[in-house]
């Protein structure tokens, strides 16, 4: 019985590229990992945003009306949804001018629990350091 | 002998992270380890049949046949990544698997170390 965990750490901006889409989904994933593994055993998933993908984070997201697709904000709310740890870094919203305002920050109109932190880089170190396996994105 | 899980959303034409990968995939199976290889986003190319072998274009098929022929090489793709690009199991090259997200993060489980490259 044991579990491994495992930081996903974006980078990457949103829609730009389907990284940090593909990010999300799949540390939601973590949550059917089960089906392949021992019974006790889980994998865990956290997601931090550094750098530009602290963008992904911003409210009100236009997606649908614009390309037709489902919001990053979307994946990001089902992410807190399923209490998975959501770390944002604070120097990098502060160099773009962001505040907790512009940002979705929890999940309670979908019935979630857990929100989303805005932690110095240090944090996200130690996150890092404290991880078995690191996926940058 | 230790087990390597690789995962890449980079394509196989346009960026040279895929070849990267399967380059580390044929060091680390040389040196009689295992690989699982996830591929996710743009990197579904890989998974198709019929790639043709041009000098100017990544060229990765049969490399991935000659991992597969080791019997220590998995090559799985994500199923939704693929569809979406119109990359069906018809389309899939012998030996690809095809599965969803969770897969590759139950991969992770056991493996001795991680490499993903998430960018393209």
């Amino acid at each position: 019985m044991a579990t491994k965990r495992l930081a996903f750490i974006v980078r990457a901006l949103p829609y730009k590229t389907e990284a940090s889409r593909l990010a999300l989904t799949h540390a939601i994933a973590s949550q059917s990992v089960e089906i392949y593994l021992k019974d006790g055993d889980l994998v865990e998933a956290s997601v931090s945003f550094i750098g530009d993908g602290v963008l992904n984070c911003h409210k009100n997201q236009q997606g649908m009306k614009h390309y037709g697709l489902t919001t990053i904000e979307g994946h990001y709310k089902n992410s807190l949804l399923l209490d998975l740890k959501v770390l944002i870094c604070k120097e990098d919203l502060d160099r773009l001018g962001l505040t907790e305002n512009d940002l979705l920050m929890n999940a309670e109109d979908i019935g979630g629990e857990t929100n989303a932190q805005i932690v110095p880089y240090s944090e996200i170190y130690k996150e890092m350091e404290s991880v078995d396996h690191l996926l940058f994105c | 002998m230790g087990k390597l899980t690789i995962g890449c959303f980079s394509s196989l034409v346009g960026s040279l992270s895929l070849d990267f990968s399967i380059k580390l995939a044929q060091a680390a199976i040389k040196k009689g380890h295992k690989v699982d290889y996830w591929m996710s986003g743009n990197a579904t190319m890989l998974s198709k049949k019929g790639q043709k072998a041009f000098k100017d274009y990544s060229h990765l098929a049969k490399t991935v046949q000659e991992l597969l022929a080791t019997g220590n090489f998995q090559i799985t793709a994500c199923e939704a990544c693929a569809a979406a690009r119109g990359y069906h199991k018809e389309d899939t090259m012998e030996g690809v698997k095809s599965h969803s997200m969770d897969w590759y993060l139950a991969s992770s489980f056991d493996a001795d170390r991680v490499l993903h490259i998430g960018g393209d």
